[in-house]
């Protein structure tokens, strides 16, 4: 990896010309099943990638990083419901809240040890997710928030329009994702894979360890709340399953499909997770147990995930 | 910088393995510290870098206690070590660790503004490349290095943060007969250039009683017997104890 100006300059480049590429399509062929497609890849890759700073980059592996995603969502559903704030700023509120929340909960979570972190996120994330079954009266219960988003126009955008969606979601997702880049690229995303590599001498080098894992909880936490915004545009509302640990699962599963030490690789994972899905719910009801399989076979098969996979292919074609 | 132990003292359980030991390493100075395996050299090391908390005793640097002063703080102050087993980065390249060293070093670990490597980082880590020789294996990633180059490294993340008194614990361990020579050999080069107080732990003797100017012998978490090369070798305490068997501690 050799990381310099120049490279940064690069990922912009190639980030630009994938959104160029994204927002061209429909202008050239409207499916609107691909552009669902996107608008949910792009909640999810948030979701994917903003987990894969943890436990990619860190070595954190955490299962109940769905709670930050289903609190974005909550969040931001019920700041457009009940307040008059524009579109932007309750966004941008809702990221703000969610990322207050990883912080609370990293603050007690991060100092523990690596099997605990995991139990422990796992228990916060059903914390979280019993406060919204229960509190009826604000979240709509098991049901949702139910009602939709009100329809408020930002700079001529009406977000009842799919084609407006679509874009909306392939922008937030891409700058998203080219500001988790930007933090894995700085000196911050090397010393988490410092303490990932080895913690103890990390800590010899004068880097505080629980000081440095707990922001990198807090900036996950706040992209998933991120994701979870997209994803509550994309449903009108907030579903309490958005926070629920099955979610927290796909995130983990996206990570391991499409690889954990390639930036993209979560994107991938996310985009095939998704297919995946939609295939398989068209031919069975058994979509769990053709999922396991699936996910089965490409652990098995590659050891590791699609995009680590071909990478470490070429380096070793390439020697 | 003078490095100054006082009556320091360490239990793990039942086992004293650091039993009111008080030594004195002179600014610039090359010592070795030997001793039979279990004699407490490691935890030795460990205590005057920070890892564990001493049960008693001070660890003065330049007449200052630090025993309260958290690893951070110790590094700071200028107190280097490198591992018994060699520790590094191990997916990164050679160059990576030293330069993640080097960030860490001028505290700016936490950055997430800048690009990895800061400014002027690349040329300072370079520097501690060339210093130690490994500039051939500059791109190589830590995990597939020789295990001679990974103590190498060890030391070198040492170096990168710039340390007055540095330890090193068994800088020759797992080498051959040339290869130590080599290894310490580079390690005198270090102390010489870098004016460093420098203790090292070491079994091989022909190799401590070459390269020391002053040896200190551990036996059960204590002092057996300090003083110069010739001291040492007649002394009948330290014949008896550990040069007699010589060939079981290794
Ligand atoms: N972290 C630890 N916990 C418990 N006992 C330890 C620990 N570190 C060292 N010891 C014990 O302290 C004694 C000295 O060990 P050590 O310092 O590693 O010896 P040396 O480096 O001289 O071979 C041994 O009995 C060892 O078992
Ligand atoms: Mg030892």
């Amino acid at each position: 990896m050799k990381s310099n100006g120049r490279s940064g300059t690069r990922e912009t480049a190639i980030a630009a010309v994938a959104l160029l590429i994204v927002l061209v399509v429909p202008f050239v062929h409207r499916s609107p099943a691909f552009e669902d497609f996107v608008i949910r890849l792009s909640a999810m890759a948030l979701f994917a990638t903003s987990l894969n700073l943890l436990v990619g980059n860190t070595g954190m592996v955490s299962f109940g990083h769905g709670m930050f995603y289903g609190l974005g969502a909550y969040a931001f559903a019920l700041m457009m419901q009940m307040t008059e704030l524009s579109l932007p700023v309750a966004a941008m509120l809702a990221v703000l809240f969610t990322t207050l929340a990883a912080l609370c909960v990293g603050a007690i979570c991060v100092r523990l040890s690596t099997d605990y972190f995991a139990f422990i996120t796992l228990a916060f994330q059903m914390l979280i997710y019993s406060v919204i079954i229960s509190w009826q009266s604000l979240t709509g219960g098991d049901q949702g928030l139910r009602g939709g988003l009100p329809r408020r126009e930002i700079f001529g955008f009406d977000l009842a329009s799919q084609l407006h969606l679509y874009q909306c979601c392939a922008v937030v997702a891409v700058l998203g994702l080219l500001a988790l880049r930007h933090i894995s690229a700085s000196p911050f995303g090397q010393t988490l894979r410092m303490i990932r590599d080895n913690e103890s001498r990390t800590g010899f080098l004068g880097v505080v360890l629980w000081r440095a894992r707990l922001w990198a909880f807090t900036i996950a936490g706040g992209f998933a709340g991120l994701g979870g915004v997209l994803a509550a545009l994309f449903v009108s509302g907030a579903y309490p399953e958005l926070a629920d640990w099955p979610n927290s699962g796909q995130a983990i599963f996206a990570v391991m499909l499409g690889g954990i030490n390639s930036f993209l690789g979560p994107v991938l994972g996310a985009a095939m997770l998704l297919a995946l899905n939609d295939v398989v719910a068209r031919v069975t009801e058994y979509q769990g147990l053709v999922l396991g399989i699936v996910i089965l076979i490409f652990a098995l098969g590659l050891r590791r995930g699609v995009l680590d996979f071909f990478r470490v292919a070429w380096s070793k074609d390439s020697q | 910088m003078k490095l100054e132990i006082r009556h320091l003292t360490k239990s793990f359980g039942g086992v004293r393995a650091i039993d009111d030991v008080s030594l004195t390493f002179p600014s610039g100075s090359l010592s070795a510290v030997i001793g039979p395996n279990g004699a407490g050299k490691s935890t030795f090391f460990n205590l005057i870098s920070g890892a564990f908390a001493p049960d008693a005793g001070e660890v003065l640097l330049e007449d200052h206690d630090v025993v309260g002063r958290s690893k951070t703080e110790r590094m700071q102050l200028g107190i280097g070590r490198a591992f018994q087993v060699a520790s590094c980065f191990p997916s990164m390249t050679v160059a990576e660790n030293l330069m993640a060293a080097v960030t860490a070093r001028i505290g700016e670990w936490g950055n997430i503004v800048r690009r990895f490597p800061p400014p002027g980082v690349r040329e300072r880590a370079g520097e501690v490349m060339e210093l130690v020789g490994l500039t051939h294996v500059e791109n190589v990633e830590a995990a597939i290095l020789s295990h001679g180059d990974q103590k190498l490294l060890d030391i070198a993340i040492a170096l990168a943060l710039e340390p007055k008194v540095l330890l090193l614990d068994e800088p020759t361990a797992g080498m051959g007969p040339d290869e130590r020579w080599r290894m310490i050999e580079r390690v005198r080069r270090l102390w010489d250039q870098r004016k460093l107080t420098l203790v090292f732990i070491e079994h091989d003797m022909d190799i401590v009683f070459q390269v020391a100017s002053t040896i200190r012998v551990l036996c059960y978490g204590r002092v057996l017997a300090e003083g110069t090369p010739d001291q040492i070798r007649n002394n009948q305490a330290v014949i008896d104890a550990y040069l007699g068997k010589e060939e079981h501690a290794a």
